[in-house]
């Protein structure tokens, strides 16, 4: 048995656990067309390689990684693509992104792959290569690129292994049904995991207590192995990766480090299943464990869910009353977003589509005045004081904000589930942390500019510096003629070597042969009219287009546009005239 | 299919600040019962009073403030900063004793200075201390407690405690007497011990004082009931009772004729656990952090001890709340948790370095 230790504060909302695990793992039938945002993870938008029109096989890359910090996507049935657009994704602000559309044929042929079985004698090196290959991505909560978490580099060597399968929040089930059905799998994908780490000493399996079945399922896997299952008391949010480090081994990740900084990776249970698909089956990541709960939906189970299959296929097939609730939250009930609407479809860190009823998540109430009760600080896992940050997030005190830690809030939303009187605290802090990081850029691009101001006036400075002393020299020497040219006549009898009058016109000619040389040839003086006029061109292009555009909207504009657009007719014919001029 | 648009967390606990200002009210039952079983009526009808006019009070203020009056009554501040204010008062003091109080609580001490949630000084205790200030008589002039009631006479009933309280009708002689905070105060020339043999403050109780002790073991048992429920945690408490527990172990001279009493008086008479789970908890004008409202107790723990034993008046919880409310900004300065990942607590009042 493993010491574990207690996190402060944590809350214990309703688990709602039950009702999606009464089934296995269903399937639902293929959609008819699957839209796969090309941004699934974090680090750099995949790029499509594939066009419109063009046929695909389940399992065919159809968009590639983009540098080191990316992954690739892959078809996840076979079809064709249909389009290549911006489409509504995953997102609370209901953005448009980029996506990949395939209209399915039904047949979900997959392409020729092949996996390896001994994976013990292949470099972790060329593990990694697969990994990332197979367009992995942490499937728990933020979607880190495996491959780049899974190489720390030599400089951290990685002594812990934690495998995270608490699933703290309510509702969902994906990782708790598939650790019930898949095992041996898991273990499997654990083991490769081990292998790429160069064997870790401690590999820790994190779990709650409230999934006995799962614990059990995986006993007989890990007996031997070294893997052990650790066991801890439910509460919300041990699954969050810092309080997870902590339940099992008793340290803190440092504000602003990774786990590999203290020689540990994290790692979800659901990626590590992924994990061994890749590498023994070869098959990338084109599906995952869904829950799909709620009581505005019919049936609450857990469906192996292909990328990309829209919300609304899941809602359609699982009798969703649209009267009974009125938001669909991807995630869990604290910290998972509305969508904008059934069309998102579901991505790679999709765990669960919670339906809820109004009986079961009421709309919120207004919320009253913070009283300070402090309960919130009583619920803070990071033993901040969230009511003290609302304070300063209102006045958008700044430098209170962070010397309260702002940024080591993890946003798990247990201050809100309990403040008594209805304020959305994670949302102010959300705000304050936007503010900040602009406030940030913006100091950054001041100072840049500040920077390239200062250099500028010192360079100007320098020059008029130089320029005084180059006068200061001429006029003395133009003191020393004056007082010496007698003395030296008479000094040595010599013609002296440069009469006045002539140094003054020889200063004179070198100006006149600066200036010739500046004056430039007249195939640069035509080149650059050349220029002029086909930049003028474009701007009355553009100009006539706006001038078109206020006349079609009937916009009091109208004359400032047909103003400019005479202007830089003007303009034009002046430079061609020039040029003619100087062709002739 | 287009779906509400809400930030996350979706679930929220069951609890409301108005649910927590009536389990308070409830708690405070216990304390009320036994004043007005040791002390007559006067207590209900001051706490009855201070409602009326709180509630009155607050709507007027929320109205001229063009605030909703149903959404801001409905959180129970108004009751609860009035039923405080009406157990503070001393039992059968004029009406308008009550009224000030509670119109100086809650307009001055509350709603001037933005309402719920925005007052520095805890709006009971200002009232109290205005009404103190204002009228020492009346303030100071508290009900025999039922053992001390000369024989044959019992306290006022409803009726006549009425005719006290609105019609100007004194109470009959012996119903008022002192408090074993004011008898410690005056008895400077004997012992302890003497103290205890003499006054029947003392001799008709079991160890701080007649009707007080009782009233302080009900408050302390409400006081319990909040703690469990985790309304507000023990340090506030702790820290005063602590506090005023070692200071008066510390200045108890051996029982001698200039001793301020035993620590058991100190603990159980007057205000002592009134203030301690009644008044300090108030959140709004404590310190933030459960360190910082250990500080904030202990300070106020001392400040009541020093009052009682070398100031001027008798009981001193008002004035050591008001005083530790001053300091709570500051306290909360230098008391922050230190936060999951950071070696160090930090200063709020911390910049960044660079």
């Amino acid at each position: 048995m493993n010491k574990t230790w207690v996190t402060p504060g944590g809350v214990h909302p309703p688990e709602n656990k039950h009702q999606s695990v009464t089934q296995g793992i269903g399937q639902l039938p293929i959609p008819e067309t699957l839209v796969i945002p090309l941004s699934q993870h974090i680090g750099a938008a995949a790029i499509p390689c594939v066009e419109v029109g063009q046929t695909v096989l389940k399992g065919q890359v159809i968009a590639k990684a983009a540098g080191a910090v990316s992954i690739p996507m892959h078809a996840p049935t076979s079809g064709t693509i249909s389009a290549i657009e911006h489409r509504p994704i995953a997102h609370s602000s209901g953005m448009l992104a980029p996506c990949i559309e395939i209209t399915s044929d039904g047949a979900d042929t997959w392409i020729e792959h092949e996996g390896i079985s001994d994976y013990e004698h292949i470099s972790p090196a060329k593990l990694l290569e697969m990994v990332g290959n197979a367009g992995i991505s942490g499937m728990g909560g933020a979607g880190f690129p495996s491959a780049v978490k899974l190489n720390p580099g030599r400089q951290r060597p990685i002594d812990t292994l934690i495998v995270n399968a608490t699933e703290c929040e309510p509702y969902i089930t994906a990782d708790d049904s598939a650790i019930r059905e898949r095992a041996e799998e898991i273990v499997e994908g654990i083991k490769i995991l081990s292998a790429i780490l160069d064997h870790p000493h401690h590999i820790m399996i994190g779990i709650e207590d409230n999934k006995p079945e799962a614990i059990e399922a995986l006993a007989p896997h890990v007996e031997g192995t070294g893997i052990s299952v650790v066991v801890f008391p439910t509460k919300y949010p041990s699954g969050g990766e810092k309080q997870l480090i902590y339940i099992l081994t008793g340290k803190e990740l440092p504000s602003g480090k990774l786990p590999a900084d203290i020689g540990m990776v994290c790692i979800n249970i659901g990626t590590t299943y992924a994990i061994k698909r890749a590498i023994i089956d070869g098959e990338p990541l084109v599906s995952r464990v869904t829950t799909v709960t709620g009581d505005a939906v019919g049936i609450q189970r857990n469906y192996d869910t292909l990328i990309g299959t829209p919300v609304s296929h899941l809602l359609a097939h699982n009798e969703y009353n649209e009267q009974a609730g009125g938001r669909v939250v991807m995630g869990g009930p604290m910290m998972g977003f509305t969508l904008p609407s059934a069309e998102v479809p579901i991505v790679k860190t999709t765990n669960c589509i919670l339906a809820p009823s109004y009986a079961e998540i009421p709309d919120d109430e207004p919320a009253q005045p913070c009283i300070r009760c402090g309960m919130c600080a009583e619920a803070c896992p990071a033993s901040l004081l969230p009511q003290q940050l609302f304070w300063y997030a209102q006045a958008q005190d700044h430098e209170r904000l962070e010397a309260h830690n702002l940024f080591d809030c993890i946003e798990c939303g247990a201050c809100s589930y309990v403040c008594p009187s209805n304020i959305p605290l994670v949302q102010y802090y959300r705000a304050a942390k936007g503010e900040i990081r602009h406030a940030q850029d913006e100091k950054v691009k001041a100072d840049h500019a500040r920077e390239r101001f200062e250099f500028h006036k010192q360079r100007i400075e320098q020059a008029e510096r130089e320029k005084e002393e180059k006068r200061a020299a001429r006029r003395e020497a133009a003191l020393k003629a004056k007082a010496n040219p007698p003395a030296a006549d008479k000094s040595d009898g010599t013609k002296p070597e440069a009469e006045p009058s002539s140094s003054a016109a020889d200063i004179i000619a070198a100006a006149q042969a600066r200036a010739a040389a500046k004056q430039a040839s007249p195939e640069d003086q035509k080149a650059k009219l050349e220029r002029t006029i086909a930049a003028t061109e474009q701007r009355l292009i553009v100009a006539e287009e706006k001038l078109a555009e206020a006349i079609a909207s009937d916009s009091d504009k109208q004359a400032v546009f047909s103003a400019a657009v005479e202007n830089t007719r003007q303009k034009l014919e002046q430079s061609k005239t020039k040029l003619a001029e100087l062709t002739a | 299919m287009a779906f509400k648009q809400v930030t996350s967390p979706h679930a929220h606990s069951a609890q409301s600040t108005a649910k927590v200002m009536q389990l308070v009210l409830w708690a405070t039952v216990p304390g009320l019962l036994v004043l007005t079983w040791q002390f007559g009526w006067g207590s209900l009808i001051n706490v009855a009073l201070a409602t009326v006019t709180a509630v009155i009070c607050e709507a007027i203020v929320v109205k001229m403030r063009g605030r909703s009056v149903a959404f801001y009554l409905s959180d129970y501040s108004a009751v609860v900063t009035a039923v405080l204010l009406g157990l503070s008062l001393p039992p059968l003091a004029p009406w308008w004793i009550v009224v000030v109080g509670s119109v100086f609580s809650i307009v001055v001490a509350k709603q001037l200075y933005g309402g719920l949630g925005y007052n520095p000084f805890n709006p009971a205790m200002v009232g109290y201390v205005v009404l103190l200030i204002s009228f020492p008589i009346q303030m100071t002039t508290w009900v025999a407690p039922l053992a001390l009631l000369p024989a044959g006479v019992t306290h006022p009933g409803f009726a006549e405690s009425l005719q006290i309280v609105f019609g100007g009708y004194s109470p009959v002689d012996g119903v008022t007497g002192a408090t074993p905070l004011d008898v410690f105060k005056h008895s400077s020339g004997l012992l302890v011990d003497q103290v205890y043999d003499r006054e029947p403050l003392f001799n008709q109780a079991m160890f701080a004082g007649a009707g007080w002790e009782w009233v302080n073991i009900a408050f302390l048992a409400g006081g319990l009931v909040l703690l469990s429920n985790r309304i507000f945690t023990w340090h506030g408490p702790v820290g005063m009772l602590g506090a005023l527990a070692l200071m008066s172990v510390i200045f108890y001279d051996s029982g001698s004729s200039t001793s301020p009493g035993t620590p058991m008086m100190h603990l159980f008479s007057g205000a002592s656990m009134f203030g301690a789970f009644f008044i300090l908890t108030d959140p709004v004008s404590s310190a933030v952090s459960n360190r910082g409202r250990l500080i904030y107790g202990a300070l106020i723990g001392i400040l009541v001890y020093i009052i009682r034993a070398w100031g001027n008046y008798p009981d001193a919880v008002a004035f050591a709340v008001l005083l530790a409310n001053f300091a709570a900004p500051f306290i909360d300065n230098y008391t922050l948790p230190r936060t999951y990942g950071h070696t160090d607590r930090r200063r709020a009042t911390e910049k960044e370095e660079g």
